[in-house]
């Protein structure tokens, strides 16, 4: 349904201001945006950008500690900031509905999902209890929940997460409100789950017409949902545009970081040779915590010089493979070599040259430094460890490894990891890997949680460090843009196992697994038609059809930049 | 003294070191410079009103030979005198000067409370963090033995250890900073596991580091934050467990001036309404105000540092 | 079996598993008296010759294990043998105490837990209000001070200057039920004051807790009058919470009892314990101990299974 032109929200000059140590600071720095009616509109940024509390306040609402400092919300005519807390009170639920990011978490466990559904029509006078009833069952039924007429009378904990998700949906389309506001609804779910409730969304708010705004950190999400985008940054809109024309050309700086394509490609290595001693091995593995079995048979080799990416969902086992090569998991059977020798099973008995061979680096810098430690000592303690330099000579190496990883020694070398940017505490993380002069890294979603620019240097320089040194890469990620920019072999597990593998050009080309199928096409792609399409394709009854355009033309999907 | 007199003196106690916490606040605030100026300012009344009257008691404790006017034990005259020159606040049950027994507890008092706190810190927390860091059966055995000696409430246990071991001094300590050693233990596991589910620590391990290194450099500089602050909560739990043990006469022992001994040895003026013997019960409620408001700010600022 | 049934049933098992551990404690930290209790009887002068006596006397000269099995076989009957002090039975001694002592209990609690849950709830829902603030200083305050201190003053004020109340609590076997409930006021009303302190802060932070909770917030954000977000959707889920807070709290009550016992003269099982301590009475002292401790861990393990029972996600299994 095409937005009308008549505006149902108007935010004029809206700033927040929130509450540390006794004093009030400001974390929304004069925000304004309108809405017309059936309009979604997506804000997107990074955690501490404001989304939520900008969400919250167009509800005319903040959370305890904040407050609306200055500016206008005005909804439908009404001036939410300036109206009593029973005409605001009035309005939520009835006119404005809340939809929020843990499904599981915002349901209350002690009533039954329908009659938390029922409650607010109850209460606005919208509709009578059986009323309510008749209508959840229906509501459930369009949104394509399994067993709809059953399911409104489970408790809370005793329905999936995916699930949860389109129930409260539901509950938000309770009394047929003018506006929803989506914060990140699909954050915690997979990307096989995040689909269909995506879809569900979708498909509610245009039946009823229904405005949005759609709060997402993921531009390939919003790129799905939104006729409108606004970019935030700490507090600050940064731009504001239709959702076509801001992917097509984005006209900020900090927004063109935002919709960066990941140019780089690895170059293609020689295949190496048949009776080449891989870097790893692993034969057969299988491993369970405690009686719950998580890895089944798992085979893959990793030879010196090259990169397999592991991928799948979480709770697939690829953690768990990485923990079993690192020892902390030692497995119920199979074999795993390292440079062609099979070190003990447990790393607690493992010599320290062995120790030394595999090392790690972790998804969060954050808690993968401690923040006690000057990187003087993060560093340092591993050349003195492993290498038994000391003094001079210690530091001479630190230095030469802090130029490695492209940060200037001087400026550096005393700083603690509260005074680095997120890509500069990765690139600790990576030199602390280098320093034990290794012959493999496991990357654990080592990009994952930076920014497209920053993460693309990242995986520049660990392609510039893995040709210097011919170091072996086991990279775990569940994203498939970083899979094309580095892997030269795939690895595909799903329930602790592995469904596919091969060298990459392979893995992108149908025909697939199914499931790798599955996996590859439901990973969302910065285009605004990707959704409709995959869902027209899976109608259609072809899953394999859906992948062949998503992978033989990536950069086209990807929408914006031809850089390749 | 009347009761109403009292009431006046401890209002006038507080209010005074308020108004000393503000204008300690001020002039500090006056002083510094921008980046600790910030720190300074906003800290709040209370924690300067807490910092302002724990130092003076350290102080008292320390300097008690100069600021007593009277020996700690000497008989000087009648019993049970009144308010006066000589005497300021009379004397005790066998004619010895109040305020100088009143500050030389400060000493005994808070001394010995804090090296029970201390021997409790260094047991439990070092128990605390080797259960963590270890972990398995280590961490379960500790953690079993705690629970039990922790479901026997702390002063019913005190009394039974103390009847075993007598009420010297040195029993009063051990028992006491043993059964608190519990109460540390659990926070310090508490604590530490938060930090050991970190990379960090998963990272050290997997280099091959002792328990020893991990222990010492990975850990501890991460908790001591909280553990300090516990400190204080700890010192207030055994400061008042040992001044109820000293008020039943099963703590520290005459002729040792002690805050809660002297409220026991002169209870009898209260049956004719005269609050003095009560001072040293205000002392003790005033060092463990003043300990809370520190702590409560610490807490404050600690979990506000993390996001 | 039900899981719920299975979860009540283990928490009951270990209760009872730790009182077993609890009356091993109190039995054999006596074997680490220096000496053992014949010698502590008689003094360092006694001839070795009637310390044996007095072995034989009191059956010290039977292995550890036998003793401990008497000891328990009779304290599960209320048997706990006889005062070395004395030399009276021991559950003659404790007898009318015991009952003294839960009565002033039961009349602390009766007065202090609808008053410390109301005041604390609602120190919750008024956060940072003049009220909260105020509520704040008292608990603040209170569990600050010493149990001997609110007695002192409540005694000098209430007692002394207006003579409303008996400053010591005179209780016979004559006493009526009447009688006692006055005679035992002050004693209580220091009791609750210091309970109350301590379970007020604990209720205002276990519901703020729960009032932080996103289904709480999205239940604000339906529409949902204030009035019904309490009642329909903090409430069902505060009752675990708060029935912790009482049981922990509780046990203040315990340790509270013994001093505001002697301070009032209260014939109760606190300042019986207390007296035996300073004459070495070991036998009563083990006896008192394991009364207490038993009386708490019944508490801990009570609060346990009601909180069990009342949690929303076990009753409604999978």
């Amino acid at each position: 349904m095409a937005p009308s032109n008549e505006t149902l929200l108007r935010v004029r000059g809206l700033k927040i201001e929130g509450r540390a140590d006794h004093e009030w600071l400001e974390i929304v720095h004069g925000v304004d945006f309108d809405l017309r009616k059936g309009e979604v509109l997506g804000l997107i940024g990074e955690s501490g950008a404001g989304k939520s509390t900008i969400g919250l306040a167009a509800m005319g609402f903040t959370r305890d500690g904040c407050r609306i400092s200055a500016g206008t919300v005005e909804f439908d005519g009404m001036e939410l900031t300036k109206a009593s807390d029973e005409a605001r009170r009035k309005l939520r639920g009835s006119r404005i509905a809340y939809v929020a990011q843990s499904a599981a978490a915002s349901f209350n466990p002690a009533h039954r999902l329908i009659d938390q559904y029922a409650e607010a029509p109850v209460e606005h006078g919208v509709m009578a209890r059986a009323e309510a009833t008749t209508d959840a069952v229906d509501l459930y039924r369009r949104l394509q929940l399994p067993n709809p007429d059953e399911i409104g009378f489970r408790y809370p904990h005793q329905v999936s997460g995916g699930q949860l998700q389109r129930a409260m949906t539901a509950m938000a389309m309770s009394c047929r409100p003018d506006l929803i506001i989506f914060d990140e609804p699909t954050t915690a779910l997979d990307v096989t789950t995040q689909i269909e409730v995506l879809a569900a969304i979708r498909d509610a708010v245009e039946q009823f017409g229904t405005a949005a705004i759609y709060i997402t950190h993921d531009l390939a999400v919003v790129a799905q949902m939104a006729d409108r985008v606004m970019v935030l940054l700490k507090g600050d809109p940064v731009e504001e545009a239709e959702t076509r024309q801001m992917l097509a050309n984005p006209k900020e700086d900090y927004t063109k970081t935002l919709w960066a394509v990941r140019t780089f490609r690895t170059e293609p290595k020689p295949v190496p040779a048949a009776d080449a001693v891989p870097a790893v091995s692993l034969r057969n593995v299988t491993a369970a915590y405690g009686s719950v079995p998580v890895l089944h048979e798992v085979s893959f080799d990793i030879h010196k010089g090259r990169t397999v990416a592991v991928v799948g969902e979480s709770g697939s086992g690829k953690s768990t493979t990485a923990r079993c090569i690192t020892g902390l998991l030692p497995p119920v059977s199979g074999h795993i070599f390292i440079d062609g020798e099979e070190p003990p099973a447990d790393y607690r008995q493992r010599s320290k040259d062995q120790l030394r061979q595999a090392q790690m680096i972790y998804q969060m810098a954050d808690t993968a430094l401690n923040p006690r430690q000057r990187i003087r000592d993060l560093i340092g303690r591993p050349i003195e460890f492993y290498l038994g330099l000391k003094g001079k000579a210690k530091e001479e190496r630190l230095r030469a490894l802090l130029a490695e990883i492209e940060l200037e020694p001087d400026q550096f070398i005393d700083r603690l990891p509260s005074e680095l940017s997120g890509g500069q505490k990765q690139r600790i993380g990576i030199a602390r890997a280098l320093a034990a002069e290794p012959q493999f890294i496991i990357c654990d979603e080592v990009t994952s949680a930076l920014d497209q620019l920053v993460a693309e240097g990242i995986l520049r320089l660990l392609d510039k460090i893995q040709k210097e040194f011919g170091l072996a890469y086991m990279f775990i990620t569940h994203d498939l843009a970083t899979v094309r920019s580095i892997a030269d072999e795939v690895v595909v597990m799903k329930e602790g196992k592995v469904v596919e593998q091969g060298p990459k050009a392979e893995m992108f080309t149908p025909p697939h697994h199914a499931y790798t199928d599955l996996l590859l096409s439901s990973v969302p792609e910065m285009d605004p038609d990707w959704l409709d399409r995959l869902l027209a394709e899976r109608a259609a009854g072809g899953a394999g059809a859906a992948a062949a355009p998503a992978a033989a033309a990536p950069a086209a999907a990807r929408g914006v930049n031809p850089g390749e | 003294m009347l009761l109403i007199d009292f009431v006046a003196y401890a209002v006038a106690a507080v209010v005074l070191m308020s108004v000393g916490a503000w204008v300690v606040k001020r002039g500090l605030v006056a002083v510094t410079a921008d980046r600790r100026q910030h720190l300074l300012r906003t800290t709040p009344l209370s924690a300067y009103f807490g910092l302002l009257t724990i130092a003076t008691y350290v102080l008292v404790a320390i300097f008690a030979d100069l600021v007593a006017p009277f020996p700690e034990r000497d008989v000087l005259g009648a019993e049970y005198q009144p308010w006066g020159e000589a005497h300021i606040l009379g004397t005790d049950n066998l004619g010895r000067d109040m305020l100088s027994r009143l500050i030389y507890a400060a000493r005994n008092t808070v001394g010995i409370a804090f090296v029970t706190t201390a021997l409790a810190f260094l047991l439990g927390a070092s128990m605390g963090l080797l259960a963590a860091v270890v972990g398995g059966w280590v961490d379960q055995i500790f953690s079993r033995v705690i629970d039990i000696l922790m479901s026997i409430p702390q002063l019913i246990f005190a009394l039974l250890l103390l009847t075993i071991f007598g009420t010297s001094i040195l029993s009063v300590v051990l028992v006491i900073a043993v059964l608190d050693s519990t109460r540390v233990f659990r926070l310090a596991r508490a604590v530490a596991m938060n930090v050991v589910v970190m990379d960090y620590i998963e990272a050290a391990r997997l280099r091959g580091e002792g328990l020893g290194w991990i222990i010492s450099r990975e850990v501890l500089p991460n908790v001591t934050a909280p553990l300090i602050a516990e400190f204080g909560l700890r010192f207030c739990f055994v400061f008042l467990l040992i001044s109820a043990l000293s008020f039943l006469g099963l703590g520290i022992q005459p002729p040792t001036a002690d805050w809660g001994s002297m409220v026991r040895e002169n209870a009898t003026l209260i049956t004719f309404g005269d609050p003095t013997p009560l001072l040293p019960a205000l002392a003790i409620a005033l060092l463990t105000v003043a300990v809370n408001f520190v702590v409560d700010w610490m807490l404050h600022r600690s979990s506000g540092l993390k996001d | 079996m039900s899981p719920l049934l299975s979860m009540v049933l283990r928490r009951l098992g270990l209760g009872l598993l730790t009182l077993w551990a609890i009356s091993l404690i109190i039995f054999f930290a006596l074997e680490l008296l220096p000496g053992d209790l014949a010698q502590q009887i008689l003094g360092q002068s006694a001839t070795p010759e009637t310390v044996a006596a007095l072995r034989a006397e009191i059956g010290l000269d039977r292995p550890p294990l036998t003793r401990y099995l008497d000891w328990l076989g009779g304290a599960l009957v209320g048997d706990f043998g006889v005062s070395l002090a004395s030399q009276r039975e021991i559950s003659e001694l404790i007898g009318v105490r015991l009952y003294n002592t839960l009565f002033l209990a039961a009349y602390a609690a009766i007065i202090a837990i609808p008053l410390a849950v109301s005041l604390g709830v609602l120190a919750a829902l008024y956060r940072n209000s003049l009220f909260d603030r105020g509520v704040n200083v008292f608990t603040l305050t209170s569990i600050s001070t010493p149990e001997f201190f609110v007695s002192y003053i409540l005694i000098i004020w209430l007692a002394v200057q207006l003579g409303a109340f008996p400053s010591i609590s005179n209780i016979g076997p004559d006493t009526t039920f009447w009688q006692q409930v006055d005679r035992t006021f002050l004693p209580a009303l220091t009791l609750t004051l210091v309970v109350t302190a301590h379970m007020m802060r604990m209720t205002r932070a276990a519901i703020i807790n729960l009032l932080a909770s996103p289904y709480i917030e999205m239940a604000r954000l339906k529409g949902i009058p204030r009035s019904k977000v309490i009642v329909r959707h903090a409430l069902p889920n505060a009752l675990a919470p708060i029935i912790n807070v009482i049981a922990l709290n509780l046990a203040y009550l315990i340790t509270g009892v013994v001093i505001v016992e002697v301070v009032f003269v209260y014939p109760g099982l606190g300042q019986l314990m207390v007296d035996s301590v300073s004459k070495q009475d070991i036998t009563v002292v083990q006896a008192c101990c394991l009364i207490f401790a038993a009386a708490y861990i019944l508490l801990n393990l009570t609060a346990d299974v009601l909180s069990i029972v009342t949690n929303p996600r076990l009753l409604h299994k999978k």
